[in-house]
């Protein structure tokens, strides 16, 4: 069938399901006047924590990161090395590993959470009184502590007893016994599964909270000029989903950095070094190896890995609003 | 008026009535699927907790169930007690003191106009993006030279690392959504900021607080890197304490399985009961 050409005017603002509290503050006035001492009573034990808690160590950490400090020569902080650590980190390839096997999770785990996650709010977007009970459901992963999440998913993974490493292999039968975890691409991403397990219902949960603020009238209208489903979703609901897609991906690329508990509960980076993140990397470096001088220097890295990400980030929330 | 329709599109294909029925048959089998998605881990732990050490290892859905794994954990060697007895009490401890601290922090940003105002709280919106081991490095060295590793006031005190400006975001976000007037009205009437605060404000903030305080305590509650580097034997919190049920054979799985339902329902509970606020929540706290 000829279709004609659905041009539909959009309405001009921005899908706004996620609200954030950021932004220039409230143009109304103050509203009464304003001690300054008890604000500064108010505000400093927060700072002072933060202080304490997150400054010092970003500031110990630097300082750190260039000097020589073994624990296992000297429980004292050895020499400065200048750049030494740095330059270390970009000749080491267990570090320049790790950097590739976090890229490579990073990707797989938010395209597989971003697909997926559209497909279940796709699917569950009508309010039908199973889709709604459904929705209540997809709470349920997130909040589960990643150390069980990790449990769960190497227990129905094990070859010899794993409920799914069965069905798998009941249903294809060239991968019966297959050892999941003990293959470089499948054991990582068997992590990231776990963690798209979690994360994806959560998504799904905030697409639908965008797809509700979508005005029937706009799909109604495409339909009724001829558009199919897909020509809808490519053209209206993709488009409109764009700016919260884009804020959680990034929130899904800074956790993905982040990714520790299940690499430790699952494979403990193995089978060789294959699923030993950044993150992972790090922690035996410093906890394992102790070399706490070059453990800080490539948590720097880090630091300035999730710096460029943060900043992506900061600025889509300071033009949003 | 019925559609009128001929002889010949009848025998073509299915009529448009059972097609539509076919399309929502189909959408309730893709839900069903999501559903087993979401669920089935959860539910294959939850039966696992139930099987004695022999089922565990089949996959058959019919079993004896038993409760000998539960008895089995809080007894000798893993005491499952005495770790979920330092995981409330360092879960509370983070709890009591983010909140206060927080709200105080949060009303003064959304309710007070002063230099500096916006700076600060996008400083503390970027202290969200320190990474856990950054922090982890400098507390593990002094907390070695202050004897307090293997404490739980350890704990507390990085936990507060991601608490905090996350609680201080949150109830922000709580703080700015009341109506000023409403204070107005109290300050007119003759209270003075602090009894405002006191009688008006916080009142009407304080699901915000329950969820901010429900938020805190999920995340020390799950935490596991933290505490994986701060603990040894005596502060052992519950996700570090699962992972030393192992015998021979490595974990073991119906065990393992019960301990994780002692993790688990707590914080099912809680997401339940503040499931209205869960997504925004996670929004603003993912970044953790």
């Amino acid at each position: 069938m000829d279709l004609p050409q659905t041009s539909i005017d959009l309405p001009s603002a921005p899908v706004r399901s996620v609200p954030l509290p950021i932004g220039p503050a409230p143009a109304s006035k103050p509203w009464k006047p304003q001690s300054a001492r008890l604000r500064w009573v108010m505000l400093g034990p927060a700072l002072l924590v933060i202080g304490a808690t997150i400054v010092y160590p970003l500031a110990a950490s630097f300082v750190t990161s260039f000097r020589d400090w073994r624990l296992t020569n000297s429980p004292l902080p050895g020499a400065f090395v200048g750049f030494e650590n740095y330059i270390r980190a970009f000749s080491d390839a267990n570090f320049l590993n790790s950097l590739r096997v976090s890229g490579l999770y990073m990707l797989l785990s938010v395209s597989l959470t971003l697909i997926i996650g559209l497909g279940i709010a796709l699917l569950l977007s009508k309010p039908t009184r199973l889709n709604v009970f459904a929705r209540t459901l997809l709470i349920f992963p997130f909040a589960v502590a990643p150390v069980l999440k990790g449990f769960s998913w190497k227990f129905m993974l094990n070859p010899e007893y794993g409920i799914y490493a069965k069905m798998i292999g009941d249903v294809f039968h060239p991968l019966r016994g297959y050892v999941w975890l003990g293959h470089e691409f499948s054991a990582l991403a068997a992590i990231a599964v776990s963690e798209v397990w979690g994360w994806a219902p959560l998504f799904a949960l905030m697409f639908i909270g965008a797809l509700g603020s979508i005005p029937g009238e706009t799909t109604e209208a495409a339909r009724m000029d001829g558009a199919t489903s897909f020509q809808i979703f490519r053209k209206i609901t993709l488009p409109l989903l764009a700016p919260v897609i884009y804020i959680v991906a990034l929130l899904k690329i800074i956790s993905a950095f982040k990714m520790f508990d299940q690499v430790a509960i699952m494979t403990g980076g193995g089978p060789g070094n294959s699923t030993q993140t950044l993150y992972f990397n790090v922690y035996q470096t410093a906890f394992r190896n102790l070399d706490m001088g070059y453990a800080s220097a490539l948590s720097y890295i880090l630091v300035i890995l999730m710096g460029v990400i943060a900043t992506f980030y900061v600025r889509t929330l300071l033009k949003g609003d | 008026m019925l559609p009128s329709v001929t002889p010949g599109a009848v025998r073509s294909g299915p009529s448009p009535l059972a097609r539509k029925r076919l399309a929502q048959g189909g959408e309730i089998i893709a839900t069903l699927i999501v559903i087993f998605f979401v669920m089935f881990p959860l539910v294959w732990m939850i039966l696992g907790a139930f099987k004695s050490e022999i089922d565990i290892y089949s996959t058959r859905l019919f079993f004896k169930p038993t409760l000998d794994n539960f008895r089995a954990i809080f007894a000798s060697p893993t005491l499952l007690g005495s770790h979920t007895w330092i995981s409330a009490l360092v879960s509370f401890l983070t709890v009591a003191i983010t909140i206060p601290l927080g709200a105080a922090a949060s009303y003064v940003i959304s309710r007070h106009r002063f230099r500096g105002r916006n700076t600060l709280f996008l400083i503390i919106l970027i202290t969200q993006f320190v990474p856990a081991v950054v922090v982890a490095i400098p507390f593990f060295n002094l907390f070695r030279t202050l004897n307090l590793i293997d404490t739980p006031i350890a704990l507390v005190i990085v936990y507060l690392s991601f608490t905090l400006p996350y609680a201080i975001w949150m109830l922000r976000g709580f703080f700015d959504s009341l109506p000023v007037e409403v204070e107005e009205a109290a300050f007119i009437d003759g209270c003075n900021e602090l009894q405002t605060l006191r009688y008006v404000t916080l009142p009407l903030v304080m699901p915000g607080l329950l969820v901010a305080g429900v938020f805190a305590f999920i995340s020390a509650w799950n935490e596991y890197f933290f505490a994986l580097i701060l603990t040894k034997s005596d502060s052992l919190t519950l996700p570090i304490a699962i992972g030393t049920i192992s015998g021979p054979r490595g974990p073991m799985w119906e065990q393992v399985s019960a301990a994780g339902i002692v993790v688990m329902v707590p914080i099912l509970v809680m997401s339940l009961f503040i499931r209205k606020y869960f997504v925004e929540g996670i929004t603003v706290g993912a970044v953790k």
